[in-house]
């Protein structure tokens, strides 16, 4: 293992230690902070499957939190809470949703793709805002997290904390033997010669749809573990500046690599919800400049200051 | 005479107003190695990809192995057998020299909607990778990574993709070019030893390593292949001396 690993590794370790030692500081709030910080941090490692990994810029994966989300907030409204129903849909319709954008916008490439992938997301934000029966504008409450009988109860701040835990060493897992498949080597080849993937014979389009979709499947769990977080549903979920935030996370950490959109996750949610709005007012003056030095002065993202491994 | 391998027919493709494929016809013959040659923007690149299905022609039709390909895209191409090099080098550059071959060998050894096992372990993508190095010699160079490879190493291994695909006709757009002496004529030595083996397309301004290796060379012009014979007749002949060979020394 290289340093590096040792140092993702070890982050997660940490995050196994945050209800503990919350706990021990009298400060239990950390414990919902943290929760909702790996939640992103799935959703972040979800999109660096396709944007680091394959090259598609797509800037509307928030979709898939809303898709997620409404997934388990529809079926609980009619009062079906069973979790194992509410989370295989919003899996499934996250992936049929991001197969019929992916159809459409992954024949184009460049500003236009980003700008169909956004198009796409924004009819859904409004899909969610005009839909008043089920809030509108102003979204709805869920009356009760996921029930998962016999397994996990969710109700337990702590008992969701490790499942969500648990649930995004398993994304990175998965991430892991994905990137480095066959099938990986078919997207990440996509994403550095095209060309030359065609000429050697690979109909790149197949694959990328289905990384798109894969994709978008994980985006829609960490969407469902979303709204059981919140204990809400709104259609702000889906907002191009939700697309943006992850997308910066993972630009933040490290495009291409998997330990870089959990460790973009874990500073820029602490800047933008914790650190810099306890300092100053004008804090979105700080955070702009900093992503923008980080960009610039970090190519690799945080993940590349770290000491060097071979491949992801 | 032999077969024809790949048959081009009333070919035509412009850009704009531009007509950069002006009616070829073309027979490239099994087991041939026949050269194009032509001065810069005669035309050849565009006819390499029209061959290779990277662009597709606005008439006329392509033959390969007897069936109409005109319609087919690279990919499809490629595994009926049709491999190319490119006139600026295209390799997968964050990739090492193994990796890029072993992408290349991926491509025609079954599905790769695998999505679970190491695809870098997979010694049936490996091993045929590695050999393929060996036999274009960068034997030695496999796990660098395809960006630090020099200009010249780097054309041997898109060659060596190329030849991973297990190709009938190999297109190859200039592919000393930009090379030492030295440099080319090892490629020169290699390409020979791949005569026969393949069928040929070999676009090349070194009159050299057209001479050494082409059993056949059409002459390219403003779009239109303006002659096509054996080495000797195409030395001899008036309208290719007068139209691109020019000066005498050319030859
Ligand atoms: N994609 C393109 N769009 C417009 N013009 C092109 C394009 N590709 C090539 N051309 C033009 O077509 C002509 C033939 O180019 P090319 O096939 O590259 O010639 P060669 O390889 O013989 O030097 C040139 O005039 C070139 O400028
Ligand atoms: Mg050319």
């Amino acid at each position: 293992m290289t340093r590096r690993t040792v140092f993702l590794a070890s982050g997660l370790v940490l995050l196994a230690l945050v209800p503990p030692i919350a706990a021990a500081l009298g400060q239990p709030f950390y414990v919902d902070v943290f929760r909702r910080i790996m939640i992103f941090a799935i959703a972040a490692v979800s999109l660096d499957l396709i944007l680091g990994y394959g090259g598609m810029v797509s800037f509307g994966h928030a979709a898939y939190l809303g898709i997620g989300a409404y997934a388990v907030g529809i079926p609980a409204y009619y009062g079906l809470h069973n979790g194992y129903v509410q989370w295989t849909i919003a899996v499934l319709a996250s992936a049929a949703i991001a197969l019929v954008i992916g159809a459409i916008s992954l024949r184009t490439s460049g500003v236009y793709f980003i700008m169909i992938t956004l198009a796409f997301t924004q009819m859904l934000y409004y899909l969610g805002v005009s839909v008043e029966e089920y809030g509108g504008d102003d979204g709805m409450r869920l009356a009760a997290r996921s029930t998962f009988a016999g397994l996990v109860d969710l109700r337990g701040g702590t008992t969701f904390y490790y499942v969500v835990l648990v649930l995004l060493v398993l994304s990175l897992g998965v991430g892991h033997r994905l990137i480095n498949s066959r099938f990986g080597m078919v997207i990440r080849g996509g994403r550095s010669n095209e060309a030359r993937m065609r000429a050697i014979g690979f109909a790149t389009f197949r694959y990328k749809l289905v990384a798109f979709m894969i994709a978008g499947a994980m985006c829609g769990l960490a969407g469902a573990l979303l709204v059981n977080h919140t204990e809400y549903v709104t259609p702000e979920f889906m907002h191009w500046t939700r697309s943006g935030d992850i997308m910066f996370m993972v630009i933040l950490g490290g495009m291409g690599t998997l330990g870089g959109p959990v460790l973009g996750a874990v500073v820029l949610r602490l800047l933008e919800d914790l650190l810099l709005p306890s300092w100053t007012e004008h804090w979105q003056a700080i955070l702009g400049p900093f992503l923008v030095l980080v960009v610039l002065f970090a190519k690799r993202g945080l993940v590349g200051l770290l000491p060097e491994r071979r491949d992801g | 005479m032999a077969d024809a391998l790949l048959e081009v027919r009333r070919l035509v493709k412009s850009f704009g107003g531009l007509i950069a494929t002006n009616r070829v016809d073309l027979e490239v013959l099994d087991g041939e190695t026949h050269a194009i040659i032509g001065p810069n923007g005669a035309g050849k690149t565009t006819l390499i990809a029209q061959f290779a299905g990277d662009l597709h022609p606005d008439q006329g039709t392509i033959t390969f192995a007897g069936r109409d390909v005109t319609a087919l895209a690279a990919p499809a191409r490629s595994h009926l057998g049709i491999a190319r090099s490119f006139q600026i080098t295209s390799v997968f550059r964050e990739f090492t020299a193994l990796d890029n071959v072993a992408l290349a060998v991926q491509a025609h050894a079954g599905s790769s909607f695998a999505f679970w096992r190491p695809a870098r372990a997979d010694r049936a993508l490996r091993d045929p990778a590695r050999a393929m190095l060996e036999s274009v010699g960068l034997g030695a160079r496999g796990d660098v990574v395809a960006a630090n490879l020099a200009h010249g190493e780097q054309r041997q291994l898109e060659i060596a993709m190329a030849l991973a695909t297990r190709p009938r006709l190999l297109l190859l757009d200039e592919p000393v070019a930009g090379m030492g002496l030295d440099e080319s004529q090892q490629m020169i030595r290699f390409l020979g030893s791949l005569k026969g083996r393949h069928t040929m397309v070999l676009v090349e301004h070194d009159m050299d390593a057209v001479f050494t290796l082409a059993d056949r060379i059409s002459v390219m012009l403003y779009g239109r292949i303006i002659a096509t014979g054996a080495p000797e007749a195409i030395r001899a002949n008036e309208e290719v001396r007068r139209a691109y060979l020019g000066d005498e020394r050319a030859l």
